[in-house]
This record gives structure tokens, sequence and C-alpha cells, in this order.
């Protein structure tokens, strides 16, 4: 086997010294009866020349060469070249945890810049090394809410992510905290006469996103102060990064919970991304995951440790803020790397392109006879397109011009009807979008 | 005798110093270009109104030279598999394949977005459905979820589906039995999932103890979450004994994969009466630990439990195609959007191809081996706690140094100067002052033996000159943090005001 450095006199050698006759004796203590005496029924080894060509098979056969129009919670960004290029030195990539610091100062300066970034863009003072995704970042947000308040309700807008909510659902059902949904308003925004309702003096955390799953960007101060009204605390959740680039901060919220794979992280068929969790000083130590904290050594030379650990599962086991441990590094590595390229500037440049097809495209749509839906309120790159066919076979057609078309929101908001989510990114091109055009019409 | 003699495996050399990227900004550079637009222009102030955004506050500008240099430079402060031995216990540093990387990078794979439609992801669901396949087979279960995106989050599902099973016959129960040697994972799991924990002591010989165990299984207890072998890295011989005993109290095992690599190919957990378990695909299965993650926590399962598999999970439909079957009204629910770490998957399953029946066989038996070998030379120069045998792992204590004022994280420190990364520190905690080896299969016999030698040449540096090991390490660019000092005023990200003060001691 290529991978394995040995030859069979180096193992002879080194069971001798052992002085084990064979290397049966090192597995006596399995039980006899439960010891595998066969081969495991998989296929052979295979030469890396037949890896490649397996794989890229695989790959053919997954919409390789497609535009889409796809968003909704997964962005296709270009990801400039840099990116794998820096993340592919093994000194970044085959590392652990930094546990030690001395010789793991690339890792934990990197991370350090990263929660630096975040909390620029997200007008928070503190940012975690990153959480698994938006998802679980948005359910454990919530957990964290009801440790500083010492309530135990949340609230969350139907206008949130549904899969970040049906993972809310799951990760709080033994938290014996209730959940209360609200809903959104006719220009999509949340309605604040159910957001009054499902808040009472037992909510801990209110979630909202922004943009939100229809695209629509919230008023959240706002909804800060509503929320702050009743004693609870304000969470927004980020799913689309770029957003931030021209899109005001939501530095009015208690705690930001962003999925930043829009900042140069492969789509990748839905993982890994890299959620991360940012909020204020006075919060932290309720905050889940690594933190990376600058440190003196002992000649007063600068350098970087993982810090606040007690609030973590090796020290404080059952009474740990999460059971969080390995976490998306590397991601976080390939945003932060991300949001160094396009900087000051260029994330608002980026942001801009993003706004212009979007826009471009709605008026197309507009043209084309189809209805934009909750245009009462601003958009980012993504908005609902309510056709008077079924967007399935609208989409079919477009398959045929190799694009993916909008995605149907039947699925999630049945009263939705025919309605799709349409994203549009600096990597949408004009001729697609007028093709596409052409086909919502119908 | 100057003190670095015996350091033959590392030569001190030059590295780059290097600000923040903050540091290197200045207004007006940049490393983007973006093509021309080939839509009208906008006025964001006009669309977006009041919720614009006018300026991006301090975040950096910076050329593409500068960025390369940057992380470059940052990078070559890093310690990783790629230079050498990484024997941290229950970590598995293995090898990760080149090839691993090249295919996760394939087009059609890094950029299929997870609703494109099922019928032109054939592909990427094929993939999904083959190492589900190969991974129940290496485990000898029934069922199978890929969505968890660590080992923990595998934990949190293993025993949220234990609930839902438990609940569906009528009583969730209340406790969940940890061994004392587990990781703090476990406990903190079982919280997560709305379960208390209660302690199971360890045997002398660092087993469970089956008095205790017999003794403490109740009808309130919902499962033992146990690793196997265990992190002292013993097999836990009377293991059906275990089962039978949660199995007889209608209790259910949880098996912590952690320590697979001790057992692929050789025994698997279906066999030997685990109920469900996680694997960690970025330990025994090879895909890069990435400073930190991504992970993948595959969870696996016997049939009582299939049903609350999280939602939703790779069918083949009627038609011979594959696709995702959401309906499952019985499942836990979701635990992470989409279908997990999929970039993860697609690394796994080359790294199975690559080995076969054969090679995987080798690569435990070469792990047990390789830890076997380091137990055998190290005995007598550290303390070895436990002389029951062991597989993929050894635990030593620091009783014997110590006297000398050296402790386990002293040798830990004083292992980077001799060229290695240090083992794992501390853990498990059933030993005091632990020092938890791991070397997996990648080690050559000579660089096993290195390690040896500087283990050695450490424990005679503790008898000699103990200086030398508790002012370690001191070849590094930086030497040991104040720790303490760091969690008292945390500093946790760069502010501008703050560049004076912070250049002083860069």
């Amino acid at each position: 086997m290529r991978y394995l450095p040995k030859s069979e006199a180096d193992r002879e050698v080194m069971l001798r010294e052992i002085g084990a006759k064979s290397i049966d004796v090192l597995f006596a203590g399995i039980p006899a009866e439960y010891r595998l005496e066969r081969d495991l029924d998989i296929p052979r080894q295979y030469a890396e020349s037949e890896i490649v060509e397996f794989f890229r098979q695989r790959a053919a056969n997954s919409a390789q060469g497609f535009a889409t129009f796809l968003g909704a919670g997964a962005y296709s960004h270009y990801r400039p070249v840099v990116i794998d290029s820096l993340i592919s030195r093994g000194e970044f990539f085959t590392a652990y945890t930094p546990y030690q610091p001395e010789i793991a100062q690339g890792t934990l300066q990197s991370i350090f810049e990263f929660q630096s970034m975040i909390c620029e863009l997200t007008g928070m003072d503190v940012a975690n090394a990153s959480m698994y995704d938006g998802s679980t970042g948005a359910a454990e947000a919530l957990m964290m809410a009801a440790r500083i308040t010492g309530r135990n309700k949340a609230a969350v807008a139907s206008t949130v992510h549904p899969e970040y909510r049906e993972v809310i659902t799951t990760y709080t059902r033994y938290q014996g905290m209730p959940i209360s949904t609200f809903g959104y308003a006719k220009n999509g925004r949340v309605d604040l006469d159910t957001l009054d309702m499902a808040i009472d003096d037992d909510t801990a955390g209110v979630l909202i996103q922004s943009p939100n799953f229809f695209g629509t960007i919230e008023d959240v101060a706002a909804l800060a102060d509503i929320v702050h009204s009743k004693g609870a605390l304000l969470i927004v959740s980020i799913a689309e990064a770029v957003s931030l680039g021209i899109v005001k901060a939501p530095a009015e919220a208690d705690i930001v919970s962003m999925e930043a794979q829009s900042f140069g992280v492969p789509l990748g068929f839905g993982g890994p991304y890299c959620g991360v969790i940012a909020t204020h000083e006075k919060f932290v130590r309720q905050m889940p995951g690594r933190l990376v904290g600058e440190a003196r050594d002992r000649n007063g030379k600068r350098g970087f440790v993982l810090t606040l650990s007690t609030r973590e599962q090796h020290i404080r086991r059952e009474k740990a803020t999460s059971n969080i441990c390995t976490n998306q590094g590397l991601m976080a590595l390939m945003c932060g790397i991300f949001m160094a390229i396009y900087g000051r500037e260029g994330l608002k440049d980026l942001a801009s392109h993003n706004l212009a097809k979007a826009h471009y495209a709605g008026e197309q749509f507009k043209k084309s006879g189809a209805t934009v839906l909750f245009e009462g309120a601003p958009h980012f790159n993504e908005f609902v397109v309510q056709t008077k066919t079924d967007p399935y076979a609208i989409n079919d057609k477009l398959l045929g011009q190799k694009i993916i078309g909008g995605f149907p929101l039947k699925k999630f908001y049945p009263e939705l009807n025919n309605a799709s989510l349409w994203c549009c990114t600096e990597t949408t091109t004009r001729a697609s979008i007028d093709a596409a055009a052409k086909e919502v019409a119908l | 005798m100057n003190p670095n003699e015996k350091i033959r495996k590392v030569s001190t050399h030059i590295s780059q110093n290097e600000g923040l990227i903050f540091e290197k900004s200045s207004p007006g550079k940049k490393a983007y270009k973006l093509p021309p637009l080939d839509v009208p222009a906008v006025d964001p102030t006009e669309l977006l109104g009041g919720q614009v955004r006018e300026d991006l506050g301090e975040m950096p500008e910076v050329s593409e030279i500068e960025i390369i240099r940057h992380y470059t430079r940052l990078s070559t402060w890093n310690y990783a598999v790629d230079h050498g031995m990484y024997p941290l216990g229950s970590c598995t540093m293995k090898y990760n394949a080149r090839v691993n990387e090249y295919v996760a990078r394939l087009m059609g794979l890094a950029e299929a977005h997870p609703y494109q439609p099922e019928r032109i992801s054939q592909g990427a669901l094929r993939i999904l459905q083959m190492l589900s396949e190969q991974l129940i087979e290496i485990t000898g279960m029934d069922a199978i979820t890929l969505q968890p995106a660590a080992g923990a989050h595998g934990e949190l599902t293993g025993i949220l589906m234990v609930r839902a099973y438990l609940e569906s016959r009528g009583n969730p129960r209340k406790k969940i039995l940890i061994p004392d040697s587990a990781h703090g994972t476990n406990p903190a799991t079982a919280a997560m999932s709305g379960y208390t924990v209660e302690n199971l002591k360890s045997n002398s010989a660092g087993m469970v103890d089956l008095a205790s165990l017999e003794a403490q299984v109740n009808e309130e207890v919902a499962a033992l979450m146990l690793t196997n072998p265990n992190t002292l890295g013993i097999f836990e011989q009377e293991i059906h004994k275990i089962a039978d005993i949660l199995h007889a109290k209608g209790a259910l095992m949880y098996m912590d994969g952690a320590n697979m690599n001790a057992l692929v190919g050789k025994v698997r957990p279906g066999d030997f009466g685990a109920d469900v378990m996680h694997l960690n695909l970025h330990k025994t299965f090879s895909t890069p630990h990435g400073g930190g993650g991504p992970g993948s926590g595959p969870v696996a399962c016997k049939k009582i439990l299939e049903p609350f598999l999280p939602a939703p999970v790779v069918i083949e439909k009627a038609d011979g195609t594959l696709g995702f079957d959401y309906n499952r009204p019985k499942s836990i629910g979701r635990v992470r959007m989409f279908y997990g770490n999929f970039g993860m998957h697609v690394r796994a399953l080359a790294y199975i191809m690559a080995n076969g029946p054969d090679g995987l066989r080798q690569t435990t038996e070469d792990a047990v081996l390789n830890a076997n070998y380091i137990r055998k030379k190290l005995e007598g120069v550290y303390d070895l706690p436990y002389s029951t045998p062991t597989m993929h792992e050894v635990v030593f204590s620091d009783r014997l140094q110590t006297p000398q004022g050296v402790k386990t994280g002293d040798v830990a420190k004083r292992l980077i100067d001799y060229g290695f990364h240090p083992y794992t520190v501390s853990f498990p905690l059933v030993v005091h002052g632990a020092m938890m080896i791991e070397p997996t299969e990648s080690e050559s016999k000579e660089e096993l033996d290195q390690f040896i030698d500087a283990m050695k040449a450490i424990a005679e540096e503790a008898e000699q000159n103990p200086e030398l090991i508790v002012e370690a390490p001191r070849n590094t660019r930086i030497s040991r943090l104040d720790e303490v000092a760091a969690a008292r005023k945390p500093v946790l990200r760069w502010k501008s005001q703050r560049e004076v003060e912070s250049k002083v001691g860069g």
C-alpha cells in the first residue's frame, strides 16, 4: 500500500523488538469470536490513475458547466486562484488544532485576523474561530441567548432559511426551549404584529435573517428596538456574507450568526462551509466555539493562543457552552484570504455588481410578464418571482440550455404557489439572465 | 555538553517576520479585478435607501503579492503532518493523500450546488451512496447518515437517535453513563441531548468495571457512551458483556469511534454489540485536519435505530436513479443544512479506494505495530500506568520525572525543540500527568526511532538538566506564551488604535 512507509523487513524487525511472534499477538485483546477473519467486502485497491478517472466521471455527472440562478443559502461566487494555492500548503491543511502555540502561530494568527475582519464587517466586538455552518451557528446562538438572559424561550422568523429552522428544532428540542415563529409582511420583511405576539417575558432570543430567505434586507435597527424593549436579545443570521459589502452592518444586534461560505468557499454540494458567531464583548464568556487571543511570550514578543477555553467541553465537560470541538478551521482560512483579497474597496465593488445583476434580472423578468414579489423593501442579490407556470416546468426548459433556474419555494412556503427564489451574483451573465427572462414569461 | 547535540532531526533556520494583515494595509492597494459590468450600473443608495453601507471600516487594502507572502510566511510558523510525526493521542494525525485533494477540487464536484436538480447530480449522489455502503461494511452496522459535520456533531446525532428510539418505546430515560477516561465531548453531548451524566469508574486494568456497570445500569440509563479502544488504547475485552448488561436493562451502547483506526478491517463494532456509533473521517479516513477543521462525523447504526436517522437519506428510486428521501416521519430532524461536509466524503471515499480491503487491514496493523514499538522502547524510561496490552496508542505518565520538577507539559514543549509535535498532554484524566502517544501507520521505523531517541534524551535531561526542559521550547520563534494573562484580559481582535502599542512588542 503506497501510503505505508514500511517494508516487510521493517515490520519483522519491529515485531522482534516488541517480542511478538506475529502481528496477531498485538490483536489478542480482541475476543476471538469478534475478529474479522475475512476481507472487508469493499472494492479492491485502486491505482491513483483509476481514482482520478472514477471521480472525473462522477464530476462529469454533477451538473458540470451549468450556469445557475440558485442561491438559497449557498452562493456561487468567483473564487480567486490565490485561495486554493495558499490553503494547499501542507503547513496549513495538514496541521491540527493549534493547541501548541509555539508551533502553530501561522494558524493562530490567521484565525485572529479572520475574527478581526468578521468583527469589522458585522459591527461586533468578538467573533469566534468558526462553527460548523450557518444552521448550527444559529441554533447555538439561541442557546447562548438563553444562557445570557436566564430566559427559556426563543422566537424565530419564518423568513430564516427553512433548513436552519429545522436544525434549530433538532438542537433545542431537549433544551427546554419552546420556539415560536413569526411571519412576514407584504414587503417580505418581518411582520411586526406577529413578532409582537411571538415574544413574551420568557423570550431569550429573537432570530431573524438579513438579507432574509427571500433576499429582503430587514430593518435591523428597528427590530432591535422592539426586541430590546421586551428584554430579549436580537440574533441576526446572515447567509449571504457578500451582502456585508453594501448593506449596513447589523451593529444593533446582540449576536450575529453568519454563514461565510460566500467568502471563497466552494459550493461543494453543500459543504464544508464556514459558520461563525460574533457578539459584544460583555457576552463573550457565553460564546460557544474556539477563540484566539493575543498573548506575550517570555520575552514580551507578540503571539496568539487559544483562549477562554474554560467555556469549552475539554475543560468544562457537561457544563460547557457547547459540545463543539473540531470546527471549520481551513474554511475560516479560505474566508480570511478572500476578505484580504477584496478588502475595504473590493467587497463594496463586488457587492455592487451582485446588486446590479439582481436588479437587472428583476427588471427583465418583469418586462417578460412575471411578477416580482416583495418589492416594498430593498433586496440584495436574491428576489422572489411569481410565475403563471409551475417553476419546475420552467426550470426543465432552462436545463436544456444548461441553465439551472431559481429555487421553487412551494416546498417550504406552500402559500407562495408558483413563486421561486432567484439569485444573481457577479458570475451571472447578462446572456443567461436574458435567456431565463424569456422562459419565466410563460 | 551542548544541550542541542542530541537534537538530530532539526536545525534552526531563518523564518520571516510578519505583522498582521491590517498592518500592511494602505489606501488604494488592490488584490482584485472585477470584469466589466455587463448590465447597467445601479446606485446602491437609491436601491437600498437607509440600509446602504457607507464604508467598510478597517478592512485591509493589500496587493496580491503581499497576500501570498503574508500567508506563506504564516504557514512556515506551523508544524504539520507534512513535516513529520504528529503523535497526538486520539487525534490520528495520519498522512493526507494528495489525490484526495485533487479529486475533491474537480469542477463538477467542487461547484455542485446543493439544490441543483437530483437528476443532474447523480455523480455526487453516487459518491454519497458508495461511501455510505462502504462505511456500513467497515463498521458492521445496518444504516448510516453522513450529515454530521464533526465527531462531536455525530455524538449529538447518535444520542438524539437513542433518545428518539427510547421515546418511541415510551420512556426516553434520564441518564447517560460515561467512563472516566472519556473525551470531554461525550458529557457535553449528553447535556445537549437533555440527559444527565453519570460517571463510570475504570478498573485497575483500565477497562470498564463490570461490577460497577452492573450496579449502575437501571431503567433510568439511556445509553453508555464508550470509546473502544478507550483513550488508554485498551480494547474493552469484555465488550459483549458490557453490551449484554446494557441491553438486558433496555439501554443502548453508543460507541465513540474516535479510535477506529485501531479496528478497521480487524473487527467491526456492529459485530461486538454497538448499537450506534460515529466515525471521524478526519481521523480514521485521512481527511485533513485543516488546523482545526473541517471534519466529518458520519453516524452508523443498527436496524432498530434506522427510522430515527436525520433526513434526508440517499435512496435509489424506482427508475434506478439516486435521490434524497425527505419523508422520514420518525427522524430526529436535521442536524445540519444540506447533506454534510461533502468535500470530506469525497476525500474519505478516495482514501478507502486507494487502500482496498488489504490496504485498510495493513494500515490498522501498522498503526498498532507502531504504537507497541514505542511502548516497548519507552517502557521504564517513562512510567507506564497500565500494563494491559494496548493497541494504536499508548499512555505514559510523568511520574518518574516529577521529582525533578518536570511535568508532562514540559516534556511536550521540549519535544518541540527535538523537531516533533508533542503528544496529547494531561489526557486521559484517569492518568495523572498523562502523555498520550498515537503514532498512526504513517510513520517509518526511522521516524519512530528518532522520536524514541528524543524521548529518551529528554528523560536524561530531566535527570541532569531539568531547567532545559522547563524553559523549553528554546528554538522556536516565540517562547512559551502567557496564557493566563491572555485569558484575564482577552484581546480577541485587532483594533487600529492599538496599532502603535502592538508594534512595540512585535
